[in-house]
């Protein structure tokens, strides 16, 4: 996907109809509850995730109670082994009054928690037909990001690595085929451990960064949190700036064809 | 070891795998430098963990739960999952010599009918718990599969996650419980020596040790998402049944990938009626091995800690390993609404209210998770 502005030169994310000036996603499953408002303010979040299997109106420990206002949640499926476990789940979020988003996660690995593409385009499409704003998880393989977007989904989104492992751009080279082939928005999810990272995807011009569990293990939270958006802004103003060419040697003062030039040439 | 042809038969290998090399495990193999490679291995192997299990690995032990707690924390975060035991039942056709619910041992023997399950699971459910783990003593008869399934049944509409802890079942029985709402299936191995194994089990279907082994994966072909395993530790040598519990473990996630893999991890503990078993118990820093090892073997596993366990060992570990811990808990048939009143299964150390634990992950910075499953 390449680089757009709006016309009036405002940068923003466009997922489901709605506008977003923020590009980071924000995780919510491995830190306290209470520490999810100054996450979000502090990376300038305006979608934040949560897992649905935590979710319970009324219960104890609800995280649906401190999600702040004008923030948008974002359902996931995790938990979900089959399309129709997570197009079950979909569902159950909407009627949970979590909205018409939802991140596709449909996993059937316990070790690696590497997504299933098969199973994620297949919930794709029965999700997208009923006017879900569809987020799939996948693993960064090009024919499947084609066919989720075939499928209707709102964008893709590639790992970088495993969930959790904080392992950085260990698929970077096929996410870049994605950002490249596909139309809908590229969003890195999961295995970014450092805004650095985060920062070298958004130069390679995807459009949004989710991480969760290098912010969440983090000493300071929010203040990672923090680092984490600075970096996502850098990395996306370099992109749009366009960058200069890269070069293995020195650009020689003295050009080899510079003799053609010269005056008794 | 050889099945009676009544009990159901399944094609695996994973006993075959598992047996000879927890037999051949050799604890004095191992040196400190060995287990310094294992605890920083970036993927460990089972040599890594048989070398995290070994006594070299004793002075390492601040290291080890170091590297636990770091992997723990990025695959769980600080989320802590809460849930409480209910046992609805205490006969047991059984005679395992270190437990209180044996044939044999003189207690008060109960078993609740629907009504009373229905009452202790709404007594539970006040409390704010979402998950459940039922248990039986093992009598098919008293305690049978549709029992347990309407016990399931009714936990189901009050509880977003439904373990089970009974006596291992055939395929059909498993899949009776899934239909009705079970999410998990726990078995403990006891002790993973045939020869103990037949020892401390005297009298009883349990005596069948090979039936009870491939229960999980009966339960996992019947379609089950997550299996618990366990070594009662200290009924035989501990290091060798830690290992061949991780082993078990492991070569049932590598056949069944989706497989959610669980630990308990609990030590044999006094029993009424039972003061003439002998048994060696580990200490507390070999039990916080074991559980780091499974950590560091299994950094996505699941780990359960045991209200066997004083509150202060569960505090300090709840941070460094588990993922899951029980609050309020009763091990009494009846226990939680006060209904009826039987003796436990065993002694618990910690007894404290779900409130009380959530006040103590909360201030050791862990969050309790109340709702992992829907």
């Amino acid at each position: 996907m390449k680089a757009t502005k709006n016309e009036d030169s405002r940068d923003v994310l466009t997922l489901g109809g709605r506008e977003f000036s923020s590009r980071f996603i924000l995780g919510s499953g491995k830190y306290s509850l209470s520490l999810i408002r100054a996450a979000v303010e502090e990376a300038g979040a305006q979608m934040i995730t949560l897992a649905l299997r935590r979710a319970e109106r009324g219960g104890v420990e609800n995280i649906l109670d401190y999600i702040p206002e004008g923030v948008v949640p974002l359902p996931n499926t995790s938990g979900a082994r089959t399309a129709e476990e997570a197009v079950r789940l979909a569902r159950l979020a909407r009627e949970l009054g979590c909205g018409d988003f939802v991140k596709i996660e449909v996993i059937r690995d316990s070790k690696y928690l590497l997504p299933d593409n098969h199973e994620t385009v297949r919930a794709t499409e029965v999700l997208a037909a009923e006017g879900f704003v569809v987020m799939p998880y996948m693993y960064p393989d090009l024919n499947v990001a084609r066919d989720l977007q075939d499928a209707g989904a709102a964008c893709v989104m590639p790992l970088a690595a495993p969930i959790g492992s904080n392992r950085g751009l260990v698929t970077m080279d096929f996410i870049r085929i994605l950002v490249e082939e596909i139309d809908v928005p590229v969003i890195v999810d999961a295995g970014i451990g450092r805004p650095s990272q985060a920062c070298e995807a958004m130069e390679s011009g995807v459009a949004a960064i989710m991480a969760n569990t290098a912010i969440a293990t983090a000493g300071d939270l929010p203040a990672m949190a923090g680092a984490f958006r600075k970096a996502i802004e850098a990395g996306r103003a370099a992109y749009l700036a366009g960058f200069g060419r890269v070069l293995d040697t020195a650009d020689p003062s003295s050009p080899l064809t510079g003799f053609l030039r010269d005056d008794d040439a | 070891m050889v099945q009676p042809d009544d009990l159901e038969a399944i094609p695996s290998d994973v006993m075959e795998r598992v047996l000879p090399l927890a037999e051949a495990y050799d604890a004095g193999a191992w040196s400190e430098k060995r287990v310094l490679r294992a605890i920083y291995a970036a993927q460990r192997s089972v040599s890594d963990f048989a070398a995290l299990l070994s006594p070299a690995a004793a002075p390492l032990l601040e290291e080890m739960a170091q590297a636990a707690r770091d992997e723990t924390r990025c695959r769980f975060g600080n989320s802590v999952s809460l849930f409480t035991p209910i046992y609805i039942s205490n006969h047991c056709e059984n005679q395992c010599v270190y437990c209180g619910f044996n044939a044999r041992n003189r207690i008060r023997r109960t078993h609740l009918p629907a009504s009373g399950v229905e009452s202790e699971m709404r007594a539970i459910a006040e409390s704010g718990l979402r998950e459940i783990l039922i248990l039986t003593g093992e009598s098919r008869v008293k305690s049978n599969v549709e029992y347990i399934g309407a016990a399931c049944e009714i936990a189901r509409k009050y509880f977003r996650a439904v373990g089970v802890e009974v006596y291992p079942m055939d395929i059909a029985g498993y899949a009776h419980l899934l239909a009705r709402g079970t999410d998990f299936v726990t078995v403990f191995q006891e002790t993973y020596d045939p020869v103990r194994y037949g020892e401390v089990h005297p009298g009883g279907r349990k005596r069948v040790f090979p039936y009870r082994f491939n229960a999980q994966e009966r339960a996992l072909i019947a379609g089950f998402r997550g299996v618990g395993f366990a070594a009662l530790l200290g009924l035989s040598d501990f290091r060798k049944d830690a290992f061949a519990t991780g082993l078990h473990a492991y070569f049932i996630q590598r056949k069944y990938p989706h497989a959610e893999i669980s630990f308990s991890c609990p030590r044999l503990r006094p029993i009424k009626g039972g003061s003439a078993f002998r048994f060696s118990s580990l200490t507390e820093a070999e039990l916080l091995q074991v559980i780091c090892a499974y950590r560091l073997f299994m950094p996505f596993a699941n780990i359960t800690l045991s209200s066997r366990e004083n509150a202060r060992f569960r505090d300090n570990v709840v941070g460094i390993a588990a993922t899951k811990i029980s609050a309020g808990v009763s091990v009494a048939v009846g226990g939680h609404s006060g209904l009826e009143k039987s003796d436990g299964q065993f002694e618990i150390d910690d007894a404290r209210s779900v409130d009380e634990i959530r006040r103590m992950l909360a201030s050791r910075g862990l969050q309790a998770v109340m709702s992992d499953y829907l």
